[in-house]
């Protein structure tokens, strides 16, 4: 019998013991800091909370794009493993094929983040939600949503999946708009479900508000009478601009063909074109304003001045230009109301060729308008060979320049304004650059009054009139080059007006690109669509009306007081 | 003077008094240490079970079977192990058999025997508390030190079952189903020249074992022990948790039901293997220390019942019973604290299972009765 084996034994097991209470000593005491954080880097997660983008607004805090909550769903194919009943379950709920989804789990299986579904609506998720498969993650996001959809669609543009903006205001304004998110520590099982947050936040900035100068009132009407006035013309693509004089805000601008920036997937490149800043036409007769405008200031025309344009045609080097027919003796009122190209072309025959330029440029013309919206283009406005008489007479009468439907709209914003120059805005709150006086006041009254004509029975334009009010406006067609020379049968239909000429509220810019059928001229195509924006937009900004019931001889006398 | 008079008086009366076979006594001084230890244990394990009632229950019914099948085991006389103990054993090697031809399978291995009438249990966790008695059976009136045909013979009645356990497989309890006869081998006085020889004899076996028993999984455990790192979010990762968990409780630890460890999940095995993490994250070092003392006690109080037991049966039962139980708790603390490879010990009377709390308990009956009769011979 043996005794002391039992105490050696004994002894044996409590050192073994001291041992371990050595070794859980050690971890806890002296590796316990460095254990602490790996449980913490495994179980502490800082989570992203997404700020929502800013509202978008009309001048009448009117939304145009708002961001609304959506749940993407992923998984994490590393740690979690769907089984095909599971896939099929939610397969159902997305509304998806079951084979794409297996297919992308597949696809992705060695990384650990996979969308199921983006953008998926708040009530889909809840019922994901309710069948409680681990491994269905669930991640909020927002999404835009554009209440005025086409219509504002390039004002406004869009933002991409990401919710980063890719065109329009949300481009331009996306350090204003976007939100950043904050975060928020929170408790993370082994499989990455999250069981509580923790104190720690960081709360989200959420994007600032933007608000736009556009009127969606404005915006509509003007929207809706082009995209019928290109329809029925058969036309390629269309633009307006409506400007407001006194503060130089733009009220409206849109674009035919448009798009619908709430459908994601498909897109139309030709209709997503901001068309009234990007594409560029030669004015023609509408830029014939400025060219009076030249005479004017050379202190030697009046408006009565008496310009022969017999026998109707005009050679200048080589070149032609001719009227429809022969008009003989004009006033030079008479010379801008029916758009003669010869009288025009007279005038700047005899007119200093940097002083026609510089007319054309002090109007804005050839300079970005500065709107905020991006892709804008200035257009082309040179002095290169302008004592050339045939540049001269081209200029005189919109050809060898280039605007945009803006810039033309911010050219007609310097007569509007009484000679002054002012900045286009689009976007509220911004700093404005400062207004300058470039034409004398009394010479742009003058011009104002002529220009009453072009919408008389007598100008090129009796169908720009509205109702009660006075208009002032220059119609404009002009042919488009195809392969370097001027085509005959592509032409733009322009017209820009002014009204109410004697107390200028706003100017609105036409353009019709490319009519079909009979008539293709500013004053047939382009001029109706004027008026019935004029009348309702000045109905809308609360215009009151000169007289209900106008004569079409009151509006003559009006615009023609000068060459009486 | 006086007191060597009074000692030696007592123990002629205590003498005098046997045979005490109907004597009901438990053991204070055993019960109240194992009474602390399952307390600690059912608060941690309702903790990490992530406060399920109904595990918590299903372990408070076989705690309770456990103390009343202890209260018979201390009341039953050393007389009655000592004659049903080759019973015991046979019945233990039949089912273990039994196992191995139509046991239940759980998580890969075949541990469970389902029988009409009796709830599922598993017969290894049983051959822990059969395996030393037999041993001491065999033992008990040989001429001790034993010669070495006898201690060949000895172990041999410890390693039968404990090859029949590690093809369930089960390495842990194979270990300690071995280590249980090994012990009281050991305590039989066997000479330390035939120990290390013994032990030298099991060194060649060891590769033995690698290759023709272990499976990948278990030799990349082995692997992960020394480099948990190698294989973070496999094998390594219960290593990793377990040493995270338990160091991260700090001093005081951070609360009951507090540790993220172990209540997210990250914690593998948290109610069994790994319990001692739990605690360790939860009760900090001050709570491992505390369960320790505890085991000390129980280990203090077995052993000093096995010096005291006046006949080679129950000197040689006592200290083998204590000594398993010892085993079973080094084992798994090893394997927690990341110094051995997992091999799925539980903590004896603290991690959840019915057949290991209950045959454990039944243990120490067997050790109070050896105490209660400690004059018997």
């Amino acid at each position: 019998m043996n005794r002391p084996r039992h105490f050696v034994l004994t002894g044996l097991f409590t050192l073994a013991l001291l041992g371990l209470v050595g070794r859980s000593g050690y971890l806890a005491v002296t590796e316990r800091e460095f254990l602490q954080n790996q449980g913490k880097a495994r179980a502490i997660h800082n989570a992203e909370i997404r700020a929502h983008r800013g509202v978008i607004s009309d001048r009448n805090g009117d939304p145009m794009a708002v961001s609304t909550p959506v749940v993407s769903v992923w998984t994490d194919p590393s740690v979690d493993r769907l089984d095909a009943g599971e896939l099929v379950l939610v397969a159902e709920l997305l509304d998806r094929p079951v084979d794409g989804l297996m297919k992308r789990l597949e696809r992705s299986k060695h990384t650990q983040f996979v969308y199921l579904a983006r953008r998926v609506s708040p009530a889909i998720a809840r019922s994901l939600r309710s069948l409680e498969i681990p491994g269905i993650r669930f991640k909020r996001e927002y999404r835009r949503f554009y209440p005025s959809g086409e219509i504002s669609a390039h004002v406004v543009g869009r933002t991409d999946i990401d919710d980063v903006g890719q065109e329009g205001i949300e481009l331009s304004m996306d350090h204003v708009l976007r939100g950043v998110p904050g975060s928020k520590r929170v408790l993370t099982d082994r499989r990455g479900q999250r069981v509580r947050d923790l104190d720690f936040y960081d709360a989200p900035d959420f994007g600032d508000d933007v608000e736009l100068s556009i009127d969606l009132r404005l915006q509509f009407l003007a929207y809706r009478e082009l995209k019928s006035a290109v329809e029925h013309s058969g036309a390629r693509s269309g633009s307006v601009v409506t400007l407001d004089v006194t503060t130089g805000d733009v009220l409206a601008l849109v674009n035919q063909p448009s798009y619908n920036p709430n459908r994601v997937g498909a897109r139309d490149f030709d209709g997503m074109r901001n068309r009234a800043i990007t594409d560029l036409y030669e004015p023609g007769s509408t830029a014939k304003p400025f060219a009076i405008l030249a005479a004017l200031e050379t202190g030697t025309y009046r408006a009565d001045t008496i310009i022969d344009t017999t026998p109707g045609y005009l050679t200048v080097g080589r070149k032609l230009i001719e009227d429809p027919v022969n008009r003989g003796r004009l006033t030079l009122a008479e010379v801008l109301a029916r758009s003669s190209q010869v009288g025009v072309a007279k005038i700047a025959l005899g007119l200093e060729g940097s002083h026609l330029y510089d007319v054309f440029h002090r109007s804005g013309l050839g300079s970005i308008p500065a709107t905020g919206l991006p892709g804008e283009v200035s257009g082309l406005l040179t002095d290169r060979d302008i004592d050339n008489p045939i540049v001269r007479a081209s200029l005189a009468y919109g050809y060898g320049v280039t605007a945009s439907a803006m810039q033309l709209a911010q050219s007609y914003l310097t007569i509007a304004s009484g000679g002054v120059r002012r900045q286009v805005n689009l976007i509220r709150g911004l700093p404005r650059a400062s207004e300058e006086r470039v034409f004398e006041e009394s010479d742009v009254a003058s011009l104002l009054r002529m220009m009453e004509g072009v919408a008389s029975s007598k100008g090129t334009a009796p169908k720009a009139r509205v109702p009660g009010f006075a208009v002032a406006g220059k119609t404009g067609t002009s042919r488009k080059v195809t392969s370097g020379t001027y085509d005959d049968t592509r032409h733009v239909a322009l017209f820009a007006g002014i009204a109410p000429s004697r107390d200028p509220q706003v100017v609105i810019v036409v353009i019709i690109n490319e009519p079909l059928g009979e008539h293709v001229g500013g004053g047939e195509v382009a001029a109706p669509v004027f008026s019935r924006i004029l009348a309702r937009s000045l109905r809308i900004l609360g215009v009151a009306p000169k007289n209900l019931v106008v004569t079409d001889r009151e509006n003559a006398r009006e615009g023609f007081d000068h060459a009486a | 003077m006086k007191e060597y008079t009074r000692y030696l008086t007592n123990s002629l009366r205590l003498r005098r008094e046997e045979p005490r076979s109907n004597n009901f006594h438990l053991d204070p001084m055993l019960l109240v240490p194992l009474l602390c230890i399952v307390g600690i244990g059912l608060a941690v394990l309702y903790s990490a079970v992530h406060q399920d009632l109904s595990i918590l229950e299903n372990q408070s019914v076989n705690l309770f079977l456990g103390f009343v099948a202890m209260t018979l085991a201390a009341w039953l006389h050393p007389r009655v192990y000592l004659r049903f103990a080759p019973v015991l054993y046979t019945i233990g090697l039949i089912s273990l058999v039994a196992v191995f031809l139509f046991g239940t399978t759980v998580n890969g291995s075949q541990r469970w025997l389902d029988l009409p009438l009796l709830p599922r249990f598993q017969p290894s966790e049983l051959m822990k508390v059969t395996v030393p008695l037999t041993v001491a059976w065999f033992l008990h009136d040989r001429a001790l030190p034993p010669r070495t045909i006898e201690v060949g013979i000895a172990l041999l009645v410890a390693v039968v079952p404990g090859i029949l356990v590690i093809l369930q497989p089960d390495l842990g309890t194979a270990i300690l189903v071995v280590s249980s006869g090994s012990l009281v081998v050991l305590l039989s006085g066997v000479r330390w020249r035939l120990v290390l020889v013994g032990t030298l004899s099991v060194v060649p076996l060891i590769p033995a074992y690698w290759y023709f028993f272990m499976n990948e999984f278990q030799k990349k455990r082995v692997f992960t022990l020394f480099d948990p790192e190698s294989d973070p979010l496999g094998a390594g990762w219960s290593i990793i948790q377990s040493t995270t968990a338990l160091g991260s409780g700090g001093l005081l630890g951070k609360g009951l039901f507090e540790g993220t460890q172990s209540q997210l999940k990250f914690l593998p095995e948290s109610h069994t293997d790994f319990i001692m993490a739990v605690i360790g994250e939860e009760l900090g070092f001050m709570g491992v220390m505390t369960l320790i003392i505890l085991y000390v006690l129980v280990l203090a109080r077995g052993m000093y019942i096995a010096v005291q037991a006046g006949d080679t049966f129950g000197r040689l039962a006592a200290g083998g019973l204590t000594l398993t139980f010892f085993v079973h708790v080094v084992l798994n603390i090893a394997v927690v604290s990341g110094l051995l490879p997992v091999t799925g010990a539980p903590l004896p009377l603290v991690s959840f299972g019915g057949t290991s709390a209950i045959a454990l308990l039944v243990g120490f009956g067997i050790v109070m009765s050896i105490h209660t009769h400690r004059g018997w011979r």
